[in-house]
């Protein structure tokens, strides 16, 4: 079991530095820093712009290769290089990685959840009327984009709003900024603002995932180990949770793993429309901004929460299933 | 759906169509959600092609007699900002979204299939490199990448951008196809014709390929919904289609700030996309139930007793 | 244990079920009355689709949601049709047990083979966890499984098939119930652990007392287990009776024929007796008996209404002739035609005498068709998902010796493990095997260029297991067929003249070349699979278990199409199976192999009648017969355990570890010789055609 969890980790470290490189490669060679520096008003001279690019390790003259090197070098101390505002990355990076986790989180676990328990309950009741609603509620949701999804509900907000003359739901930021008081006021005010990302978020989740987990818990339903159970003397329900759904769950594992990446594409949208300042806002400020460094550390860090999350659902996999163990 | 090309020995083909074709075209026809999602998308693709034609409006030149005005008799979808008619530019910018998710899901499959195929049968080397590949591929957002190479792609216009798409939505296919093969490469029909000499490459067109389409055009459906929803999304956020060109992406771009006062701006083009979308899923949903005969419908339980291999 | 009562302890009354189908429900079962005594056995028997699994799910409730259920079943006189699923679940594994066909899948593959038993205990008795792991131990133990301590905390997927099936029974025997349903419990299973399994249920229902019902398609089981039979046909029981009156004296035709159909171990019984047609469509059952459409007895009444199941104590048909066949007690062949069979080129063979086909002074004038030596192969042991990693050897073939001449028949017998399949592959590969030598027709395998490989193709080809897997189910047979004759790059007249002839020489109708496999049936399809492997006009036929998929009636007939074409065309066979009565059948020579290595080789009625090496004695033994006076009367070899591991290489005999003549050895230096040398395959007199690979043959 270890052995199978160490192999794959290994497996992940070469492929993150492979997936690192490439993105720094295309980073590099895609966006254009100089640029930025050009078209500032009023235009600095080109000795300038050249040191500026050299110094930022950003200078197009150098080979990709070289400022890769560097780059790297920088990254085994925790550096990651310095924004195209000449700050370090790594300043940005500390402070929106723990708003967009936070979203994360919160968004793809209750879209486990429900999920799950959508799924396999819809499965049981199939073909009844709430296998049916659940199923017309699912395909809508999954036919609609997520940006859509979160654009409806600030639009609802707003909408609200206007009925109401006062905020009634936040639609914008992480917080409410000057807000005084203890930490409970503080907690209550982070809860009520992350409602709608987070629910704009899971609603894909919990669609996608409720699906899966109808279809895995319908072949369970028709296998013969269920009706084993039932055999000894096991009522239905006990039956169906203790050995179907049980079972059901494993195939979900890798699921979870291939579906990170849809979500923190959703992210990137969430936060962008409710204003969050989080990893995704920052990716599409620092691409406009032609940042390199900047895009990177997005790259870097969806490249380690995908295979982390990656490793997780191997784990998950592994303590669910006792066959892949041997 | 009968892949099989037309032999020289066999008779006529009126016969085949007594087997899997009608099989399966029965089982799609009663299916109620296949047929509306089927009549949905070809009224979609005729409002799309044909919208153009039942508007005296051009989708970029303004009304300047009509700003901001909600859906009438004149503009049926209302207009914008600067007068242009937002039905002209909905149909236009469907027409688009349409085009390319199709080609998308095209271009996706054929890769996926082609992939997925080679990475099983042949196994080894080939198989662990094209793994390890989609592994990488799949480590990124594909949406980082267009974002970062799609203003490098100003002068190629919405065909690089389509070739982009499909370049990031076809490994979780191909992973799938892959494995199917793996198992059809030890079914006994494949062995079979191994053993008879047949040579690889036509093993993988007439037997193996054959055998997955199944799934491909399910997932080709679906892909399709997936494209459209990919491509609005970028466009959305300007990195997709880009003006001139308008697709439901840009639309909704363009309609977002304003939706609270003019509705007409962004839920025309909204309602199109979900719409179109779920049409899709629900096709692709049909096709899997019509298609592969261990999906939905009632189970009948398997009493056939197993022998030994 | 036979307490009789006035009531029966299970009674079935005219029960019906129906499936949900497309076009309106399909009857599985239709008006079955059975009746259960206390520790009786009452064995049905049917074919694939009879109904028979169906009427034993349908006692314990447990058909799926898309089955209606009508009719009465009683459990000691109390209706369990109907009842609330509380009460229904509390009579599931407490009174009324059930042991599933595949115990793989009948487990729940996540938790311990030992959580599972303590939990059927712990369902039904106010237990706590530790006692009932004791209890689960202890009926471990009862069924004989070793170290049951350590087995308990084992995975479903770590056990044996076999062993497997033993803890199916402990489960089903935790509550000491009056019944036990055991639904083709050892069909997946091979003979000898086939025997291990039908030993540990009569055990069972001895420590139980419980009755047993026990469903099987195999006469030869039911023949050695029940006392009473049930015979079904299309969802009806249509003849039931006590065993031995059913075998001695079958009162309806469809009895008859099954009786004729099955080949038999002991090589009585004459030629096979195919039933013509396929069984009746369950969605389109016609008016009238639905066996008529198959019988050679049927006359105008039989269509008019189905017949009634009548007859005296005890011995009930449902066919209008049954008191003319009780008087008459005619043979099967009398009453259902047998085909002529041509006899074959160079050897004299008839169907029933197969005594000196191949006489050795015969033998040795005739081109050698194939001949092996020593042939070995290896699998890696892989672990690991993504970098696989090499562990160990697997030596899945490690020594085999074949000889096969011109116009002969030649069984490959060995049990799953055995290494048959592989020996096939390897001889299919036409290249060089990793070790040993393949001679095909005179080529030595090692030494055929790219072009000779693809030319030698041609004059060996193969028939698989199952028709529905071997046959691409996009492909129309008719291109089917045509497929080797295309990679042989044939001209297209010579296709469009072959593929007609093809079919109508397995007795296709070739106007149905266009149709898909799933068109056809299971005896059809095979039929298919041998046109496409005569396409080319092979010398060397591989029958890979051609008729194992198959029921016993369908099976029969392509048993004979199979004699005949080797006739007609001077055909040879390469002919594997597990089941030694095809073998006795239909070979003229057979190999016997165990663990990778061929362990005896002769001719057939040689090894059959005197079998020299005691894994073929115990082989031989373990075959049921479908004559209960016979199968009661027989001796047994029971072996012990499963085979062992191909992972490590053995040193001296494999099979020493199950071996009976190896644990009776008293001498230690004999036994060393079991152990330390490798017995070579040599025969007891160098004229006779028959071999065995041990230190100490049965002579």
């Amino acid at each position: 079991m270890l052995r199978y969890l160490a192999k794959r980790l290994s497996y992940y470290a070469v492929l993150l530095i492979a997936a690192v490189f490439l993105a720094y490669a295309i980073s590099a060679t895609a966006l254009q820093p100089r640029t930025y520096f050009d078209a500032k008003v009023p235009r600095p001279a080109a000795e300038s712009v050249e040191r500026q690019l050299t110094a930022l390790n950003l200078n197009d003259r150098t080979p990709v290769v070289e400022r890769f090197g560097h780059w790297a070098g920088g990254l085994v101390h925790g550096d990651l290089g310095r924004t195209i505002h000449d700050t370090p990355v790594t300043d940005d990076f500390g402070r929106r990685v723990w708003v967009s986790l936070r979203l994360l989180l919160i968004g793809s676990l209750l879209g486990i959840v429900l999920g799950v328990a959508a799924g396999a309950w819809s499965a049981v009741r199939q073909y009844r009327i709430s296998d049916r609603l659940l199923t017309v509620l699912s395909f809508v949701l999954l036919s609609t984009p997520v940006f859509l999804v979160a654009l409806f509900l600030k639009n609802g907000a707003i909408a609200a709003k206007n009925a109401a003359g006062h905020d009634v739901i936040p639609f914008t930021g992480y917080e409410t900024p000057g807000l005084t008081g203890g930490l409970g006021a503080h907690l209550a005010d982070w809860a009520l603002h992350l409602l709608l990302p987070t629910i704009s978020l899971a609603l894909g989740g919990l669609a996608t995932y409720s699906r899966y987990q109808r279809g895995t818990m319908l072949d369970v339903l028709g296998s013969d180990y269920l009706r084993t159970a039932e055999a000894k003397g096991l009522t239905r329900r006990r039956a169906l949770v203790k050995h179907g759904l049980r079972t059901a769950v494993i195939p979900m594992s890798t699921m979870f793993a291939y579906s990170f990446l849809g979500i923190f594409t959703g992210a990137i949208f969430t936060e962008t429309i409710f204003g969050w300042h989080g990893m995704g806002e920052w990716l599409i400020q620092s691409i406009n901004e032609q940042d390199v460094n900047s895009v990177v550390a997005v790259n870097l860090f969806t490249a380690v929460v995908v295979l982390a999350s990656g490793f997780l659902a191997d784990t998950l996999h592994a303590a669910l299933d006792p066959r892949v163990r041997s | 759906m009968t892949t099989v090309a037309a032999e020289p020995t066999a008779p006529p083909a009126a016969p085949r169509t007594t087997g899997r074709g009608r099989l399966v075209l029965t089982r799609l026809l009663s299916a109620r959600g296949a047929v509306a999602g089927a009549v949905l998308v070809l009224l979609l693709f005729a409002l799309a092609f044909g919208g153009p034609y039942l508007t005296p409006w051009d989708y970029a030149t303004p009304d300047f007699g009509a700003l901001h005005q909600p859906p009438s008799a004149e503009h049926w979808f209302g207009t914008n900002g600067i007068g242009q008619d937002v039905f002209a530019q909905t149909v236009r910018g469907l027409q688009k979204s349409l085009v390319i998710g199709l080609l998308v899901a095209l271009f996706s499959t054929v890769l996926a299939s082609l992939v997925g195929a080679c990475a099983g049968y042949f196994g080894g080397w080939t198989d662990r490199a094209l793994m390890f590949l989609v592994d990488l591929l799949l480590v990124f957002p594909s949406f980082l990448i267009i974002t970062i190479v799609s203003p490098r792609l100003k002068s190629t216009g919405w065909i690089a951008f389509v070739l982009l798409l499909a370049l990031f939505n076809w490994m979780i296919t191909a992973r799938v196809v892959r494995s199917m093969t793996i198992s059809l490469r030890e079914r006994e029909f494949v062995r079979a014709a191994r053993f008879m000499g047949v040579r690889p490459l036509r093993i993988i067109t007439r037997h193996i390929l054959p055998n997955v389409a199944s799934f491909l055009i399910i997932d080709a459906t679906i892909a399709v919904g997936g494209a459209v929803m990919s491509e609005t999304a970028l466009s959305y956020f300007g990195f997709g289609v880009k003006a001139p060109d308008v697709s439901l992406g840009t639309l909704l771009a363009a309609g977002t700030s304003e939706a609270p006062v003019f509705p007409w701006l962004f839920y025309f083009a909204a309602g199109l996309l979900v719409l179109f979308v779920l049409a899709v899923n629900l096709i692709g949903d049909g096709l899997r139930d019509a298609l592969d005969p261990t999906a939905g419908g009632p189970r009948r339980r398997r009493s056939a007793r197993r022998k030994k291999p | 244990m036979t307490t009789t009562v006035e009531t029966p302890l299970l009674a079935v009354r005219d029960l019906r079920v129906d499936f949900a189908g497309p076009h309106g429900p399909v009857p599985a079962v239709r008006g079955v009355d059975l009746t259960v005594r206390r520790g009786e056995t009452l064995g049905i028997v049917g074919e694939s689709g009879s109904g028979k699994s169906v009427t034993a799910l349908s006692v314990l409730g447990l058909l799926p949601h898309t089955a209606s259920l009508h009719g009465s079943v009683r459990l000691d006189g109390r209706e369990l049709v109907g009842l609330p699923g509380k009460e229904l679940a509390a009579i599931r594994g407490h009174r009324v047990a059930m042991v599933f066909q595949d115990p793989l899948s009948a487990f729940t593959p996540v938790y311990r083979i030992g959580d599972q038993i303590a939990e059927a205990v712990r369902i039904h008795q106010p237990v706590d966890k530790a006692a009932a792991r004791r209890r689960a131990a202890e009926l471990l133990d009862l069924v004989g499984i070793p170290a049951p301590e350590r087995a308990l905390d084992s995975f479903p997927h770590e056990f044996s098939g076999g062993m497997r099936q033993r803890a199916m029974i402990a489960m089903a025997i935790a509550n000491d119930p009056d019944i036990l349903l055991a639904d083709e419990p050892t069909t997946a299973l091979d003979v000898t652990i086939q025997a291990q399994v039908l030993d540990v249920l009569r055990t069972a229902q001895r420590e139980t007392g419980a009755a047993l019902v026990l469903v099987s398609h195999d006469l030869g089981v039911i023949a050695g287990m029940a006392d009473r039979v049930a015979v079904m046909y299309a969802g009806r029981v249509v003849e039931t009776a006590g065993v031995d009156e059913l075998f001695a004296a079958p009162r309806h035709p469809y009895t008859l024929g099954l009786i004729g159909a099955v080949p038999r171990l002991d090589g009585r019984g004459g030629p096979l007796v195919p039933i013509p047609g396929a069984p009746a469509p369950m969605a389109d059952l016609p008016t009238g008996c639905p066996f008529a459409a198959r019988c050679p007895l049927a006359e105008d009444r039989c269509s008019a209404a189905e017949p009634e199941l009548a007859g005296d104590e005890g011995h009930l048909a449902a066919c209008v002739r049954s008191a003319e066949l009780a008087e008459r007690r005619p043979a099967p062949a009398e009453v259902f035609p047998v085909p002529e069979l041509p006899a074959a080129v160079g050897s004299a063979a008839g169907s029933g005498d197969r005594g000196s086909v191949a006489g050795s002074g015969d033998r040795g004038s005739r081109a050698p068709v194939l001949a092996v030596s020593g042939l070995g192969k290896t699998f890696p042991l892989l672990k690991g998902t993504v970098f696989k990693r090499k562990v160990g050897e697997v030596y899945a073939v490690d020594g085999v010796d074949l000889d096969l001449r011109e116009g002969e028949t030649l069984g490959l017998v060995g049990e799953s493990g055995s290494g048959k399949s592989t020996t096939l592959f390897e001889l299919l590969n036409l290249a060089a095997p990793e070790t040993g030598r393949i001679e095909l027709l005179g080529h030595d395998a090692a030494a055929l260029s790219r072009a000779e490989a693809h030319r030698l193709r041609a004059e060996l080809q193969i028939v698989f297991q199952d028709p529905m897997a071997s046959l691409d189910p996009r492909m129309p047979i008719g291109d089917i067929v045509a497929e080797p004759l295309r990679a042989q790059h044939a001209a297209r007249e010579e296709i469009a003249r072959r593929v007609p002839e093809l079919l109508r020489q397995v007795g296709l109708d070739p106007d149905h070349a266009a149709r898909y496999p799933h068109q056809f049936s299971g005896g059809q399809r095979q039929r298919v699979s041998i046109a496409r492997a005569l396409a080319v006009r092979p010398k060397l036929l591989v029958l890979d278990e051609p008729v194992s998929a198959l029921d016993v009636s369908i099976q029969a007939g392509v048993l004979n199409l199979l004699q005949a074409l080797k006739a007609e065309l001077g055909l040879s066979y390469l002919f594997v199976s597990h089941d030694l009565s095809v073998i006795r059948h239909l070979a003229d020579r057979v190999s016997v192999m165990y663990l990778g290595r061929t362990v005896e080789q002769g001719e057939v009625s040689a090894v059959f009648d005197r079998p020299r090496h005691p894994y073929t004695r115990a082989l031989l033994s373990a075959v049921p017969l479908p004559d209960p006076a016979a199968e009661r009367a027989r001796d047994r070899i029971l072996l012990a355990g499963d085979p062992p591991s191909p992972t490590e290489r053995h040193t001296g005999c494999p099979f020493r570890t199950r071996c009976p003549v190896y644990a009776g050895l008293a001498d230690p230096a004999a036994r060393t010789r079991c152990e330390q040398e490798r017995p070579a395959l040599v025969g007891d007199t160098p004229a006779q055609d028959h071999q065995a690979a041990c230190h100490y043959p049965e002579s």
